[in-house]
């Protein structure tokens, strides 16, 4: 972290929580480029030979540890793709954050492209954050296209909690997730959009093994002149069950498509899909209207409460 | 003291004019327990929605300790020492009840005295107060919950839109005791209940009959209730329930 500028630490502050140089493994990329790396006894991390990114190796049984990896971009026109892979051994419990924040003061459009892909070991256990942020006055865009690969081997549980609330100008998230015998995937996502952003969030989950379990929750809020699409296809091929859900607060002249789709190839496969779009209802500014609020302060609570 | 002036209230039904409240003249004075009954479409709801401003008069004028506030908004109503109470709680997704109830108290509350108010309201508030406001609340424990937000507010007049609807199973002495300490700890306040329920007009100082959009019976308890005992403006809790 010593090697970053300010505007570098502010954003890992806004990506990963981070205001000094975390406990356990890290690697943190600024401007392409290594800034910082620990690693633990039980937590490798190696720059691949070939391409861009890094594979994080993760012994078997490793309890409570924690990987940080967040990249910060703050050169107006730097654009790269990388490819980051989770190899998490069997028996584990780790947390692993994400992120990246986007600076771009220039003309130039910024782009930072993420392919995580996690390989999740028998009985393990991961909670994966990932948030995205973008600030910066210039005109150039900040783009972030993250691709999350996600298999999950037999009993094993993955959250993922994936957060893009402010600055980012174009987004095309798309996740892939395949569930083993007993695994659970939950995720709870959260974006908001604003001036004309888009933003595309697809999730293609199947769910393979027998009693595999998937649960999806995204809530979102377009705001202004932005763009929302949120595709979700979830397949059931044995006895399963899977949920999902998009629910939407759409304002001003936000637009907002949602294209639910559940395949079932099994006559035990339960999957159930619910999608919600819609403006503030009035009742609800009202209620905090008559305790104090101005009708802009109400918006902000609900919106703040929908999102949290 | 609220005091309404020549109250009318009109709407548009099927292109035929249809007056809600016409000629509302009353006053609520200072440190009283007020009930508001009479049968159902009377008016009742629609005339607490005029005094916490979600409705405006078509005619008429509203005035709160001397001052005009007919054209004040909900929020400035609010501000200067208002509170309403929904006949039917409102939802929220991810709001949860401290920060309802934070809200309620003008942003500081420590979670000692929000879970203060919830008990007052008959809630085991460790169970509660991280709970989100929405669907998995039953109706009971939303309306619970919505007095409870007025609790917080300690406003100088305020009106509960039937709050003991949906409660069936929380004794109404324990409502009838909210309103006895809100009494208390707001001084000079006033306390405005619309209500069928007998148990509640047995408290109320002062008792005001809606009847058609007018003003048909005000006076005290004593004076007003042994005239409309048995009627559908003074229901007894069993028939009620039944």
């Amino acid at each position: 972290m010593e090697k970053m500028n300010e505007i570098q630490k502010r954003l890992i502050e806004e990506v990963a929580d981070l205001h000094d140089v975390p406990m356990g493994a890290y690697n943190f990329r600024a401007n392409g480029k290594l800034a910082g790396r620990n690693t633990t006894a039980n937590i490798d991390i190696q720059t691949k030979t070939e391409g861009s990114g890094i594979d994080i190796r993760i012994k078997d049984n490793t309890k409570n540890e924690s990987v940080h990896i967040p990249v910060v971009l703050s050169d107006s026109g730097y654009k790269e793709v990388v490819y980051n892979d989770f190899y998490i051994g069997e028996n584990c419990d780790v947390v692993i954050v994400a992120g990246c924040g986007i600076d771009n003061c220039g003309s130039q459009d910024s782009q930072h492209d993420g392919i995580h892909r996690f390989y999740v070991g028998k009985n393990s256990k991961v909670k994966y954050v990932e948030k995205h942020f973008g600030s910066g006055t210039g005109k150039g865009k900040r783009i972030l296209n993250p691709g999350t690969e996600v298999y999950l081997q037999d009993n094993s549980f993955m959250e993922m909690e994936m957060v893009q609330i402010k600055g980012v100008d174009n987004t095309n998230r798309q996740t892939t997730a395949k569930l083993n015998k007993g695994a659970k995937l939950v995720v709870r996502e959260r974006l908001l959009t604003h001036s004309d952003q888009k933003a595309v969030s697809g999730y293609t989950v199947t769910l393979d093994g027998e009693g595999s379990n998937a649960d999806i929750v995204s809530r979102s809020v377009a705001k202004e002149k932005s763009y929302q699409k949120f595709e979700v296809k979830l397949t059931g091929n044995n006895r399963c069950s899977g949920h999902t859900e998009c629910d939407s607060i759409i304002m001003d002249e936000g637009k907002i498509l949602a294209i639910p789709s559940l395949e079932a190839n099994n006559i035990d496969a339960a999957l159930i899909h619910e999608a919600a779009i819609g403006k503030i209802a009035g009742d609800q500014l009202i209620k905090l209207m008559t305790l104090g609020l101005t009708e802009k302060e109400a918006e902000e609570q609900i919106i703040n409460g929908f999102l949290k | 003291m609220l005091e309404l002036k020549d109250i009318t209230f009109k709407v548009i039904i099927n292109g035929q004019e249809k007056e809600i409240l016409k000629d509302i003249n009353l006053k609520f004075e200072d440190k009283k327990f007020i009930v508001i009954t009479g049968h159902n479409g009377s008016g009742k709801s629609t005339l607490a929605k005029i005094i916490s401003g979600i409705l405006l008069p078509t005619k008429g004028q509203i005035l709160f300790d001397g001052k005009d506030i007919t054209n004040l908004n909900i929020t400035e109503r609010a501000k200067i020492g208002l509170g309403y109470a929904f006949q039917q709680p409102v939802k929220f997704k991810g709001l949860q009840v401290y920060d309802l109830l934070k809200i309620a108290a003008k942003g500081s509350l420590s979670l000692e005295q929000a879970c203060n108010y919830l008990s007052k309201v008959g809630l085991c508030a460790g169970e509660y107060i991280r709970r989100e406001v929405n669907n998995s609340l039953s109706g009971g424990e939303l309306k619970r919950i919505e007095i409870a937000t007025i609790l917080a507010k300690q406003p100088k007049f305020s009106i509960f839109d039937e709050p003991e609807a949906g409660i069936d199973l929380w004794s109404f002495q324990n409502l009838i005791k909210i309103f006895n300490s809100m009494s208390q700890d707001i001084k000079d306040g006033t306390i405005v209940v619309i209500s069928h329920q007998e148990r509640i007009l047995n408290i109320a100082d002062e008792i005001i009959v809606l009847s058609n959009g007018v003003v048909s019976m005000h006076g005290s308890r004593e004076e007003i209730l042994p005239k409309i005992l048995g009627t559908e403006s003074a229901v007894m809790t069993c028939k009620k329930l039944a």
